[in-house]
């Protein structure tokens, strides 16, 4: 926030292009890091680590939709299913071969990417609403396949029992064992987006979302990087699948309905499409407001209603509120979370001076 | 833009210091706390606007008699709206907050909940969700199905349309179910039953969201004439069924409906009692007001000079509520009798849940008998008709093809 470019000068082009451009972006990384490694789980109750959590797998699913609806402007309705895919195939794999996490994940996203890729043909011919209708069809046919097909669903139940992750000999069976798990996939989903973003492919993903007939005049194949688009960003909801199935211990193919879908749309579109920053703050904002909302009602609300009364009331109003506050940032800013708060950056940055 | 960022801090900071600044002001002694997940605004919001305030009702009369041993029942309740994170995070909170117990709400989210539950040695109670091998109790020690499971009501339907029928052998039954994992589980019963009793079996499924079934109710009733039909939907699907089985003339006292298509809600929303005449509905907690413990709710919302809520009036699913509550309760007072007195632990209130028997609330709760075995209580079903514009008893509990229902648990539990 406090960032101070003057006196610093780019002389090569490799500098320009560096993640961190400025010095200060480094310590700020360093001390973020600090913060998440050492003082959270030391400071923090089990509690709001589940609800981190809950956080770090919603960020790499939004990630993975942002790459393929915010980065190459294909709208995408079966994220929810992708991940079921993802989770499955980790599930199979850990309880029929009982293979460990570190190939069951990248194998649930490669599954995943597979199958992304599938639905994302329809993207070679149609665009916008018409495409949406496409992967909606992708997210219902994924569904009824797991329900009807016992080989993938394990029986009538459509859930699988999966063990708890294994490191080393570490059971990470708790919240806090569990946190760094799911923190380290975070911040490797982050930094690969970041970086991903920077080179030959993130940059054709922009031309294609930004005209693709010009993207396919300087030479862009727009259908390789269209299906391209597909995989990386299945391949993402896949791993986010398998982390949610390493973090309930079950796969089970109602977590990923068509509602999921919907919520990780709604992640992207308030955080900021084709932003990474935007994705973690709408998956923040999506994960953590109701959860706060309902403290605040509950604390407020004790004032006026008692006991049973109050929780007729909060759900209700919590909904309302949720709401009203999406369509109030979205008014205030429709780019999104990311733009806010790259306002407010904007602001400091030349404070006190702004003009 | 940019000048507002300041009240933007301003405002943030504010609401800050509200959600964590205020809490931490309860401080009593001698209470004990119970987590209730609940779905208000999701998918089941017309189940659970019902149902909550039933257990609320429940745990709020028992705290105005002094509670349970002296100590008093908080209830931390969290609406999930019917989804997984959430109810890992309303699960995590309970802990937190000390809670003896987790009032589970929703198949997916049982299932999800199912081995941290057991990890942290906390109690789960599940009537009418998750999965029927769950009544296993060796194989799922912290989740209580409590109530008739979908095997169990599969029995009991079959039970049920054999003494309508008289016999069985040679008879047509369709299975009309909502095609999700909760409607597929009755099949593995009602296949063996099948076998076993000589009757044929053919299933209609309805895909979701289940409020189109035109097609699959003219099969049943033009082509394949069944001698019963038994249904199992959710949602605004039952209403819908209705309809269509008496729109082509089917004869709705051979349909039985399971546990989730039985309210006074989906009568009303097929049209009223008039239209679903004859419809039978399965049930695992008592229906209607003719019970002392729901007068002395209503005594004690006289007493404090208010209306009987009006959540009431709907008793199927407002009895479930107060079913749940009071098993919770009881589970609490066993506790309470074996730590003498001493605060319960959670499993505690969990050896406490395997204790309970000969509970029955006058007639609300079924006679359970719940063990550590057995998690269920022994899968108890009551039959209730709609006859002259209200809901009657046609079968008092009962279980239907216990054994089958046993030998399915056990199969289960080895493959």
């Amino acid at each position: 926030m406090f960032h101070r470019e003057a006196g610093i000068f780019k002389t090569t082009y490799a500098a320009d292009m560096a993640l961190y451009p400025l010095p200060i972006a480094k310590w700020t990384v360093a001390a973020l890091a600090l913060l998440f490694v050492v003082l959270i789980p030391l400071l923090f109750a089990e509690y709001y680590l589940a609800i981190l959590n809950l956080i770090f797998i919603a960020i790499v699913g939004a990630l993975g939709l942002n790459i393929l609806v915010g980065y190459t402007g294909q709208i995408s309705i079966g994220h929810g299913a992708f991940m079921s895919v993802g989770a499955y195939t980790a599930a199979n794999l850990a309880v029929r071969l009982d293979l460990p996490f570190w190939i069951t994940l990248p194998a649930g996203g490669l599954m995943a990417a597979l199958i992304g890729v599938v639905v994302g043909i329809p993207s070679l011919r149609i665009k916008g609403l018409y495409l949406a209708i496409a992967t909606l069809a992708g997210q219902l046919i994924i569904e009824w396949t797991i329900n009807h097909v016992p080989a993938i669903s394990g029986g009538a139940q459509a859930s699988i029992q999966v063990p708890r992750p294994d490191l080393f000999g570490l059971i990470l069976n708790t919240q806090s064992r569990l946190y760094f798990f799911l923190l380290f996939f975070a911040a490797l989903a982050i930094v690969a987006t970041l970086n991903l973003m920077r080179s030959r492919i993130g940059r054709a993903f922009i031309a294609v979302r930004d005209q693709d007939i010009a993207a396919e005049i300087i030479g862009i194949n727009i259908y390789r990087y269209k299906l391209l688009s597909f995989a990386i960003s299945s391949f993402y909801a896949g791993v986010c699948g398998v982390l949610y199935t390493y973090y309930f211990g079950i796969a089970n193919y109602e977590q990923f309905q068509l509602i999921v879908s919907i919520d990780y749309l709604a992640m992207i579109i308030i955080g900021g499409l084709g932003s990474v920053l935007g994705s973690i703050f709408g998956a923040i904002f999506v994960t953590l407001l109701p959860i706060v909302l309902r403290l605040l009602l509950e604390n407020v609300g004790s004032l006026v209603f008692s006991g049973s009364e109050l929780a007729n009331v909060i759900s209700g109003t919590r909904l309302a509120v949720f709401g009203a506050l999406i369509i109030f940032f979205l008014i205030v800013e429709p780019e999104g979370l990311n733009r806010l708060w790259r306002n407010i950056r904007n602001y400091f940055r030349v404070w006190p001076f702004s003009y | 833009m940019l000048r507002s960022v300041k009240s933007w801090l301003g405002i943030a900071a504010a609401a800050g210091t509200l959600a964590f600044g205020a809490s931490g002001v309860f401080a009593q002694q001698k209470e004990v706390v119970f987590g209730f997940q609940c779905d208000r605004t999701g998918p089941t919001a017309t189940v659970g606007t019902v149902l909550c305030p039933g257990y609320h009702d429940y745990i709020d009369l028992v705290n105005s008699k002094g509670g349970v041993d002296g100590y008093k029942i908080k209830v931390i309740e969290v609406d999930n709206e019917y989804k997984v994170p959430p109810a890992m995070e309303a699960h995590e909170r309970f802990k937190k907050e000390g809670a003896v117990l987790d009032g589970l709400y929703g198949t997916p989210q049982t299932q999800a909940l199912a081995k941290k539950l057991e990890e942290d040695k906390m109690p789960g109670t599940s009537p009418g969700f998750g999965t029927a091998s769950a009544a296993d109790g060796k194989r799922f020690p912290y989740i209580f199905p409590i109530a008739a499971s979908y095997w169990s009501q599969a029995g009991a339907a079959i039970e049920f349309v054999k003494e309508k029928l008289g016999t069985l052998k040679g008879k047509k039954i369709a299975y009309l179910f909502y095609d999700n994992p909760a409607g597929k589980e009755p099949l593995a019963i009602l296949e063996d039953l099948s076998k076993s009793e000589g009757f044929e079996l053919r299933t209609f499924a309805v895909p979701a969201p289940g409020v189109e079934m035109g097609a699959q109710v003219l099969d049943i009733t033009s082509r394949y004439k069944p001698d019963f039909v038994v249904a199992h939907l959710f949602g605004r699907s039952p209403s819908v069924a209705i309809k269509e089985l008496k729109g082509k003339g089917y004869p709705l006292s051979k349909v039985v409906s399971f546990v989730w298509g039985s309210a006074e809600a989906d009568i009303l929303a097929a049209g009223g009692y008039a239209v679903a005449e004859g419809y039978n509905t399965l049930q695992f907690a008592g229906v209607g007001k003719d019970f002392p413990v729901l007068k002395d709710i209503v005594a004690m919302y006289k007493a404090e000079g208010k209306p009987a809520p009006k959540e009431m009036e709907s008793t199927v699913y407002y009895n479930r509520g107060v079913m749940t509550a009071a098993i919770h309760v009881e589970a609490l007072r066993n506790a309470l009798k074996a730590t003498g007195g001493k605060p319960p632990t959670s499993d505690d209130v969990r050896k406490g849940m395997e204790q309970i028997k000969g509970f029955t609330l006058g007639g609300l709760v079924p006679p359970l008998t719940i063990t550590p075995t057995d998690h269920e209580g022994g899968g108890w079903c009551e039959v209730w008709t709609v006859k002259g514009g209200k809901l009657v008893k046609t079968k008092e509990w009962y279980q239907g093809y216990r054994q089958v229902i046993e030998k399915q648990i056990a199969a289960d539990a080895k493959s």
